[in-house]
């Protein structure tokens, strides 16, 4: 219980995970919850990452984190752009109206 | 030992706890401020894990940019949220399923999963090998030799990304007078001036 191992970062990890999946369907019509829901997700991955590399004595873990970050900001940068095209045509950032744009 | 343990814990639940205030708040202003609390959170995990260096750029990028880039939008976006939560409820059971589903599976793999004899063959770039040297420095030497062209195609990724966002976000607005530098550039003074010779007594 005190001494703290790569289990307990895990566990914490997958616990942030899960919270992000669930956060994606308790918020299913505000895109802007379901993107930090992701950026969650992404952060649980980090942790995971780092955990190992700490654990491992390798520092390959820590330079992926590096390349996780710059995809999740590109994510958000595009993701919130969009979301704000969509707003400024249809006034809303409805989910279910996302599929009217196709075709 | 016992600090130390005081000090997973205490990040590991504010995480935790924040990450479920993310997803529950009712103003996504909160969920903005509790991702903040989160990722502050997570940050003093990675210094905890003697990762400093990525524990401070998580704080940079995530709640200097990320997250202020999210409290932008949801402030600048007039939005009534209380209509995006209606009929939100009947997903959760669903989600619920999922969610535990996911939780075990991913419990059950960390129950039952231990390393390969003889990883210590399959490290990449051991910490080992720079000793006494900071993490920031470990993680610049081998950023910059080892990982060069991922680094350079990290830096291609973001820029894909800003010239983007702003190709999406640009409104070319009619009606505005604004200043077209080339058309200035192009006025000679022939096409707008022209002097007249008055003579006294008459006029022009």
């Amino acid at each position: 219980m005190l001494e703290i191992g790569l289990a307990h970062y895990l566990t914490l990890a997958a616990l942030i995970f899960t919270i992000g999946v669930f956060g994606m369907f308790l918020n299913r019509k505000n895109v802007i919850v379901i993107l930090m829901s992701v950026e969650l997700m992404l952060l649980a991955v980090n942790i995971n990452f780092v955990a190992f590399s700490a654990y491992l004595n390798d520092v390959t873990g820590q330079i992926f984190t590096m390349f996780i970050l710059t995809v999740a900001a590109a994510e958000a940068a595009i993701g919130l752009a969009i979301l704000v095209v969509f707003f400024r045509n249809r006034g809303t950032i409805a989910v279910e109206d996302v599929s009217t744009m196709k075709g | 030992m016992l600090i130390q343990a005081l000090a997973f814990y205490l990040f590991a639940i504010i995480l935790v706890a924040s990450a479920g205030m993310v997803i529950a708040a009712r103003n996504p202003v909160h969920s903005v401020l509790f991702l903040i609390l989160g990722f502050f959170n997570s940050a003093g995990l990675f210094v905890l894990l003697g990762a400093e260096f990525v524990g401070m750029i998580l704080v940079i990028v995530y709640v200097g940019a990320v997250a202020v880039l999210f409290l932008f939008v949801v402030m600048m976006l007039d939005i009534s949220f209380s209509d995006l939560r209606k009929g939100a409820m009947q997903y959760v059971p669903v989600g619920l399923l999922i969610a535990c589903v996911l939780f075990a599976e991913l419990f059950l793999v960390y129950g039952a999963w231990s390393f390969v004899p003889g990883v210590e063959q399959n490290i990449a770039v051991a910490t080992a090998d720079f000793e006494g040297v900071s993490n920031a420095e470990v993680i610049g030497r081998v950023l910059y030799t080892d990982y060069f062209l991922p680094f350079q195609l990290a830096g291609l990724v973001l820029f894909v990304a800003m010239i983007g966002a702003i190709v999406l976000t640009l409104r070319v607005r009619p009606g505005v007078r604004k200043q077209i530098v080339s058309e200035q550039q192009k006025r000679k003074r022939e096409d707008v001036l022209e002097v007249v010779k008055v003579t006294s007594g008459t006029g022009v």
